[in-house]
């Protein structure tokens, strides 16, 4: 049975999937999803220790060896990735159960639930595959499905944001199918590991530097990278709050790790730092995505809106963490991956909560609900502060090792730009709490205390952000050896 | 009971009070014993810890190590168990006063306000006990944050916005400075634990130097030295017990002991003198001495001209760091003590002028010693301390710190400490001479038979604090060489 665990990782949720959508009850349906939910979570965690033991897994589809079959291989990284998703997808699931009830059409949850494992599958066989060619056919699957999912938010304007969606991410998908064309053509080879022996011989070529441009272009747009970010506020303002919570811990970061795993494993840090500069493309996209969608978030009056401005933010600090081109670097990386999946989770949750009970998340009705839903606000608090990087929370690990980074190679003014951009999180952060809890409470008594099905997950994301803030030894263990693994290339 | 374990009792009193205080927020009476309690067992507790560091231990404990090589820790020192001291035993005086200005004032949220402040006692104590800079930081940023909603106690639209200029200069400097200082520290060094002699030398040279310095300085926004001193005179929109122990003992003592603690054990005075680095900081120090007492002179509100006055008397602690001399360092540590007792005098007796005769403007006060007599004797014994009149706390510290000045041949420096200390006559001394010797407003030559104004005194809470806190001005001047004594390792330490 272990043997079979990378590929398990995908099937269960895939398989899921269907007998979701065939289900007529809303009940056996959500609790399918939760069940499956849990098991990938088993799963990734069960792989994540064969990885730290035996090193790397590989797993041969149908029997036929790679380069031929398609490969799943499993190293340090994507078992990292692995546990991200698997984390927020078994914390999300059970919040989904209550949310959705009162956010979607009683029919149509079975379909709802059908989607969301889609997305799943495709999130999580993005991560285990070693095969290019697969990457893509995942990434339609998770995307497809996204934007089913994005446009059952209750709101009209859920269908404009999920179209405009679906053009961007189709956009993005043609440019990285582009791209693995263009490898596909010079080297013969879809597999990752064989792709990382094969590219070294043409690296000279242009077609080569081509590919890589396509498939630059495309990650970055499905990683949300200012200025390709545009799809995103609207999408993550009008989806179903579970789904937003859901997208923004694991969406992004899939796409994140996509780009690592091309530009550093198959590509490999040599070229890409060295031949592409790719560090010194990176870095302004990176620290104008943090300063400016900073103040974006800071005008906002939808909360929801201000948190998915936010996440564009977050975004540059992961991507800075790249443009470091150090192992420090990438471990602030793949820490913030995870650390910022926990409280943006924690934050997008308890917003979920805010508008099951008065049904909106716009700034001023948010007004003294302090003292009404004071759990869900606290949860807000603690999301928040880990947000602005304050101490003791899993913020503050993060970026702690993106300026130490910086440091390390002598950039200064990056280091002051990380700092003062945790200023202007503090500022969009506190203008939420000081109308929740210094405001008198204006409404007609609809907002009391979530239930505790929400709650609940809620919070387990709020204490895990403080937990792995203090207890940050693992995590950070973890990071760096994936970061060390990435920076050396395939092999090791 | 180890002397390790000693350390986290002194976070775990106050916490143990704040949950009692939120337990018995139904009864008033057993909440304000379970503060007296509280500030009581802390006081006895880190009297234990004195006892222990002074016999020559230094007691430790680790609590968690979040990042690898980068702890929180625990570590009881001469500085830090002087801060504790001071910050422990004028808890208990104020928890007195707060019972008798609360009620008084019929303050509405009271449960919460006892809570904070309870919070707020237990970070000052992570302060004053951090193991290194990394613990120093965290406990820093939340003492920030715990005394927040005392700050916005009122609730009103003035006190969001004071709130906002608190916690925005804090925050500001503390995550753009003084986050950045230490990371920067830790890149050089490696590491970020106090050693005694520091743990710079041989490692940072030339302009790095007085830059780091710099950014520990102004990172430290607690200290308030100038330019970012705003946030001091917008806290007292606060409750005045806040401002009496907060602003004029935890939260800014905190301030300056972190520069206190950074000039000692992270640079080391020897290569501070040695590197000349901390030149620059002296005429910054100097300048706000100045500069704060000015403004003191300008300001009609109470409140306001003691902040001021904070603001002024907080730079004497950095000037004495920043002369980078076991007697500069001795007499910083000093006036930590001093001023704490005088300046808390001061607002106790502000309070209480506000409890019973809703006066907050200077110019408002003459006459008040008729009728406030007790309470206007004590301004006066504290005013005279912190102006640094023998035989009172403050002119000990003023002394030492003179003689630091001089002792570097800095004559500049010492002309800046006279003229403060002529500015400081002319702020403080009006107020209890216009209090005792004119006549009130609308009190006219023929007063009745008795020819005598009533009584009418504050809260007995009140009057019993503001007493303790008087007499402890005069008690210090006594003992001061007990505090020296304690100081004299780190005096040993430079240049022995």
């Amino acid at each position: 049975m272990s043997a079979h665990l990378p590929v398990l990782q995908v099937l269960v949720p895939l398989l899921a999937a269907p007998v979701c959508a065939l289900l007529r009850s809303a009940r056996a349906a959500a609790a399918l999803a939760v069940l499956a939910s849990w098991t990938t979570l088993a799963v990734a965690l069960a792989l994540l220790g064969e990885v730290k033991s035996a090193g790397v897994v590989s797993y041969a589809i149908g029997g036929w060896v790679p380069p031929i079959g398609i490969e799943y291989r499993v190293d340090m990284v994507n078992a990292w990735v692995l546990v991200i998703v698997g984390t927020i997808a078994s914390v999300v699931s059970p919040y989904m159960v209550v949310s959705v009830s009162s956010e979607v059409e009683r029919r149509r949850i079975p379909l709802f639930y059908a989607a969301y494992l889609l997305c799943l599958t495709g999130l999580l066989g993005i991560a285990v595959t070693g095969d290019v060619f697969n990457v893509f056919v995942f990434l339609e699957i998770s995307s497809l499905s996204a934007y089913a999912l994005i446009a059952m938010g209750t709101r009209r304007r859920a269908l404009t944001a999920a179209f405009r969606y679906l053009v961007m991410g189709s956009v993005g998908a043609t440019f990285i199918v582009i791209g693995i064309g263009l490898l596909y053509v010079m080297t013969g080879s879809l597999n990752m590991a064989d792709l990382a022996v094969l590219l070294p011989e043409v690296w000279d070529s242009r077609t080569v530097k081509v590919a890589y441009g396509f498939l630059g272009v495309g990650f970055c747009l499905k990683l949300a990278l200012f200025p390709l970010h545009l799809w995103l506020p609207n999408a993550y303002a009008y989806a179903p709050s579970a789904v937003t919570a859901f997208m923004a811990s694991t969406a992004t970061k899939v796409a994140v790790y996509m780009l690592l795993r091309f530009f550093l494993t198959i590509f490999g840090a040599p070229f890409s730092f060295g031949t592409m500069a790719l560090d010194r493309l990176l870095l302004p996209l990176a620290l104008v995505a943090i300063v400016s969608m900073s103040m974006v978030a800071v005008l906002q009056v939808d909360v929801k809106r201000l948190l998915a401005y936010s996440s564009v933010a977050q975004i540059g600090y992961v991507v800075l963490g790249l443009s470091l081109a150090s192992v420090t670097g990438l471990t602030a990386t793949l820490l913030h991956l995870f650390n910022h999946a926990l409280m943006k989770g924690a934050l997008f949750m308890a917003m979920g909560c805010v508008v099951y009970r008065i049904g909106s998340v716009h700034i001023d009705a948010m007004a003294g609900l302090g003292r009404r839903m004071p759990w869900t606000m606290a949860a807000f608090v603690v999301g928040g502060l880990s947000l602005v990087g304050v101490p003791l929370t899993v913020g503050f690990v993060s970026k702690w090792y993106l300026i130490l980074g910086a440091i390390e190679r002598g950039w200064w003014p990056v280091a002051v730009v990380v700092l003062l951009a945790s200023l202007l999180a503090l500022v969009y952060v506190w203008r939420v709490v000081e109308t929740a809890y210094m405001r008198p409470y204006e409404g007609d008594g609809r907002a009391v205390e979530a239930p505790p099905g929400l709650l609940l997950p809620t919070w387990v994301l709020a204490a895990a952000s403080i937990y792995f803030g203090v207890f940050a030894k693992s995590t950070v263990a973890t990071a760096e050896q994936a970061a060390r693994v990435l920076m050396s290339g395939v092999g090791s | 009971m180890t002397s390790g374990a000693l350390l986290g009792f002194t976070l775990l009193a106050p916490l143990a009070g704040a949950a009692a205080i939120a337990l018995l927020r139904a009864r008033p009476n057993a909440r304000e014993t379970a503060s007296l309690v509280a500030s009581g067992t802390l006081f006895v507790i880190v009297l234990q810890v004195y006892l222990a560091v002074s016999g020559g231990n230094r007691p430790e404990l680790a609590l968690a190590e979040p990042i690898p090589g980068i702890s929180i820790t625990l570590e009881a020192e001469p500085l830090g168990v002087l801060f504790a001291l001071v910050a422990s035993f004028l808890w208990i005086v104020t928890t007195m006063y707060s019972i008798g200005y609360m009620r008084g004032h019929r303050e509405s949220n009271q449960t919460r306000f006892y809570l904070f402040f309870a919070f707020a006692i237990a970070s000052a104590m992570g302060v004053a006990f951090a193991g290194n800079l990394f613990t120093l930081f965290v406990f820093y940023e939340l003492l920030s944050l715990t005394t927040f909603p005392l700050v916005t106690h009122a609730g009103t639209a003035k006190a969001r916005r004071a709130g906002r200029v608190y916690l925005g200069i804090l925050l500001t400097t503390s995550i753009g400075l003084l986050l950045l200082a230490i990371a920067w520290t830790y890149a050089i060094t490696g590491t970020l634990d106090f050693r005694e002699g520091g743990i710079l030398e041989g490692r940072a040279a030339g302009a790095v130097v007085p830059v780091l310095l710099g950014l520990y300085v102004f990172g430290i926004g607690k200290a308030a030295v100038m330019p970012l001193h705003r946030w001091l005179p917008a806290a007292m929109v606060a409750p005045t017990p806040v401002s009496a122990l907060l602003h004029a003992v935890a939260v800014v003592k905190a301030g300056v002991f972190a520069v206190l603690k950074v000039t000692v054990y992270v640079f080391g005075i020897d290569f501070l003198a040695e590197a000349g680095a901390s030149a620059w900081l002296t005429w910054v120090a100097a300048a706000t001495i100045i500069l704060g007492s000015l403004v003191a002179l300008t300001k009609d509100n109470l409140k306001a001209r003691l902040a001021y006055s904070t603001v002024s008397q907080l730079s004497y602690v950095v000037l004495g760091a920043m002369l980078a001399s076991s007697l500069g360092v001795g007499g910083g540590g000093m006036h930590i003590v001093t001023h704490a007792f005088g300046k808390i005098t001061l607002f106790f007796c502000a309070g209480a002028i506000y409890v019973v005769a809703h006066k907050t403007e200077v110019s408002q006060m003459r006459g008040l010693g008729r009728t406030m007599p007790v309470t206007m004797t004590a301004f006066l014994i504290g005013a005279l301390s912190v102006v640094g009149v023998p035989p009172l706390a403050g002119s000990i510290s003023k002394w030492y710190l003179l003689g630091a000045t001089l002792d570097a041949g800095q004559i500049g420096l010492a002309a800046v400490l006279v003229v403060s200390t002529l500015l400081n006559v002319a702020y403080l001394l009006p107020i209890p001479i216009l209090a005792f010797f004119s006549k009130a407003e609308g009190e006219t030559a023929d007063r009745g038979p008795q020819g005598g104004t009533a009584i009418s005194e504050a809260p007995v809470w009140c009057l019993i604090a503001l007493s303790i806190a008087a007499l402890g001005c005069i008690a210090l001047f006594f003992w001061a060489d007990r505090v020296y004594q304690l100081l004299q390792p780190i005096a040993a330490a430079a240049g022995g």
